[in-house]
């Protein structure tokens, strides 16, 4: 629904919540859906205008300054080192100029530097780059945009106030079972409602970190492979650590769901 | 449009937002209204969620947004069509326990529409509160839930959900949890009434509280304080990546030659890029002594929490807690009970631990500074940053300036934390202002200052 309204008002969708909770597939699940290309630009720390925009090709236009010969004038080299040729673009570049249908999928957005958020307000609001040598670029078809963050720092108002804003959370336990029941389709009906349930309460704990969709799917893949057949107190007990990761969280769903007698 | 009234409500609406805390732009604003234009008006989930992509940016808003919109764009109107079809079934000892026996069934199920018609029907029916004239009636949550009493029937879900293969202490949780959202969807359409009778803007300015980062410790309640303290973790997460950034952007030290030259070999010898030698980040000890007795100590717990939730921003945190002696609690932050220990247990723990910090039971904080001063002549050095928490309410004894004078000079730093409002410092027995001629004092409220204030100290 809000991905609709992403399409039909044409603005970048900011997605945050948990890890772990589809964030990333909803932009997957979109460009398959719509059957457009993902254009990916995974963010971190110090990531910067070279790696999200574009660079000029340093190398290359060094080797064709010195394989120039002596003959040609300032002028004409300054003009053709500075072309489409040396140019690398980069995702967000690339996503603006294509001429086919694109989903751009910037990644985990909250890990990147305040700089590059100032960088990504002109790509987001007018779907244009500037280049200084070369002018401005507009998009020639605007792209649909998902940012994703894990809110591990607060964005920018001014980044906020252009974006379309979906909080994703867990699931219902109904929706939980359909996701896991067509991500893994030979498990059976009824390990998925008991892992469903199971995966349920251990939400209803107060850990520190609750088990994700990712890995109630990882743990229908365990019991897959194991071949479990029926999810009772010692099987929860012995795949526990495919969805808990703290070993304090481990000892309290012991404890709590009286795992061992 | 404007014919409609839409336009005037949604106005109304975003103000009702801004004036609660929600910053709303003029940009968001108009983005609403078009995001209301290509939609279909007939579903109100469809509304909120367009109004939710719209307006609200951050999560912690949510509550406040919900709230807020169960005003303006209500449910139903009046009792609804229920009104119409049980006028004969009013209210009366049947009546209570006919909706009892219904509430029960719907909340062993956890059935949440049935809850939610159930609360619309309990209000109406038991919540009326006929004034004498029209406008003066008015509906009371309280009223229908103590005629309905769900609390009595937590036994009974809980015996219930043991029949659904659950252990005892999960369901008591569950059942706990589901009494109190059925009184929240009760108390929201008290709300509602209320709104129809007297006008939305009235009741959207007395009931809606402030959001969780925003609400001050001292008038916190109890399932506050849980919210609260899961807060935590996230925000020292967050301050933590903050630090870290900015102390990478500051790092930039020398140049570093080799590292230049070789880099600047594969473009031909040119150094494209120059490379630095990364600065030694300069860090200090963290001395907190805290007041724990019951006014102020879920605010010293908090703090607590969050400085050793940063410790290796520290070179060492040692960290006291006095009623009226001093105690020292640094052993319960060990690194192997924060990585191991449920972050509960910790809480549970220190407030357990708070009995050795009173001796007489009445704050002291003369005779904690005294006390500290002599006890751990050593605490505090030329590298140690202090840091008092505490409302510096005294009971008129002995404020022992001179102490914490001179442990302030011999520390690098000194701040004082005060979660009172400013305004209050220095009514009855405080001695705000005393003790903030030697120790620099900071009003901190709420969470959002308490982070600010933390990530200023690192």
């Amino acid at each position: 629904m809000t991905a609709y309204l992403t399409g039909a008002l044409e603005k970048p969708l900011l997605v945050e919540g948990p890890a772990g909770v589809g964030k990333t597939e909803l932009a997957k699940a979109v460009s398959r859906a719509t059957g457009a290309d993902l254009v990916r630009l995974q963010c971190y720390e110090g990531l910067d205008e070279a790696r999200a925009l574009y660079e000029w090709n340093y190398k290359k236009q060094l080797l064709r300054i010195q394989a120039e010969s002596a003959g040609s004038s300032w002028q004409e080299t300054h003009d053709e080192i500075f072309t489409e040729e040396f140019l690398l673009t980069r995702p967000l570049l690339t996503a603006i100029r294509r001429d086919e249908a694109t989903v751009l999928l910037v990644d985990e957005v909250d890990k990147t530097d305040v700089e590059v958020e100032g960088l990504l307000l002109e790509v987001l609001s007018d779907f244009q780059v500037t280049i200084p040598e070369l002018g401005t670029v507009e998009a020639v078809r605007r792209p649909f945009v998902v940012l994703t963050s894990n809110a591990t720092r607060e964005l920018s108002e001014a980044l906020k106030r252009r974006c379309l804003y979906l909080h994703l959370d867990y699931p219902s336990a109904e929706r939980e079972r359909e996701i896991v029941t067509r991500q893994v389709p030979d498990l059976d009906e009824r390990i998925a409602e008991q892992l469903v349930a199971t995966i349920g309460r251990l939400r209803d704990l107060d850990l520190k970190k609750s088990p994700s969709i990712a890995e109630s799917v990882d743990w229908a893949r365990t019991l897959l492979a194991l071949e479990i057949k029926d999810l009772d107190t010692t099987a929860i007990d012995e795949t526990l650590g495919v969805v808990l990761k703290h070993s304090s969280d481990q000892a309290k769903a012991v404890r709590e769901l009286r795992l061992r007698a | 449009m404007s014919s409609s009234g839409l336009a005037d409500r949604h106005v109304d609406f975003l103000v009702a937002l801004r004036a609660a805390g929600v910053p709303v732009s003029l940009a968001e604003d108009v983005d609403a209204f078009a995001a209301l234009s290509v939609l279909r008006w007939d579903d109100r989930e469809v509304v909120r969620t367009a109004y939710a992509a719209t307006v609200l940016k951050r999560q912690v808003h949510r509550p406040t947004f919900d709230a807020l919109f169960d005003l303006y764009f209500p449910r139903l109107v009046g009792g609804g069509a229920m009104d119409a079809e049980r006028s004969d079934r009013q209210d009366g000892p049947e009546a209570v326990a006919e909706l009892r026996s219904r509430l029960l069934a719907a909340l062993g199920a956890g059935d949440v529409d049935e809850q939610q018609r159930l609360a619309v029907e309990a209000l109406g029916r038991l919540g009326a509160m006929p004034g004498r004239g029209t406008g003066l009636a008015s509906w009371s949550a309280y009223t229908a839930l103590r005629r309905l009493s769900p609390d009595d029937l937590i036994a009974r879900i809980i015996a219930a959900l043991l029949d659904d293969g659950r252990v005892e202490e999960e369901a008591a949780r569950v059942a706990a949890r589901r009494v109190g959202s059925f009184t929240a969807m009760v108390e929201a359409e008290a709300r509602r009434r209320i709104a129809e009778e007297k006008g939305v803007d009235h009741v959207a300015e007395v009931t809606v509280r402030p959001s969780i980062d925003r609400l001050d410790f001292t008038a916190a309640k109890r399932a506050d304080l849980e919210e609260m303290r899961r807060e935590i973790y996230p925000l020292a997460r967050r301050l933590a990546s903050r630090l870290a950034r900015e102390q990478h952007a500051r790092r930039r030290g020398a140049l570093d030659f080799r590292r230049t030259v070789r880099a600047s070999l594969s473009s031909g010898g040119v150094p494209l890029v120059t490379h630095h030698r990364p600065r030694r980040p300069h860090r200090t000890e963290l001395v907190v002594l805290c007041d724990v007795s019951g006014s102020v100590a879920s605010f010293a717990r908090f703090t607590l929490m969050l400085v050793f939730a940063l410790r290796e921003q520290f070179q060492a945190v040692r960290a006291f807690t006095f009623v009226d002696q001093v105690h020292e609690v640094t052993q319960l932050f060990a690194p192997r009970s924060m990585t191991g220990a449920d972050p509960g247990d910790v809480l549970a723990e220190l407030a357990a631990s708070t009995e050795h910090a009173a001796r007489w039971g009445r704050t002291n904080y003369g005779r904690a500074f005294t006390d500290f001063a002599s006890s751990f002549p050593t605490a505090i050095g030329p590298k140690t940053s202090l840091l008092v928490l505490g409302d510096a309410r005294s009971n008129y004894s002995d404020l022992a300036l001179p102490v914490l004078g001179d442990l302030a000079d011999r520390a690098r730093h000194a701040h004082w934390l005060n979660p009172e409002h400013r305004r209050h410092w220095d009514t009855g027995d405080s001695a705000a202002s005393a003790y903030s001629a030697v120790v620099p004092m900071t009003e901190c409220r709420n969470l959002t200052q308490l982070g600010q204030f933390v990530h200023d100290l690192v």
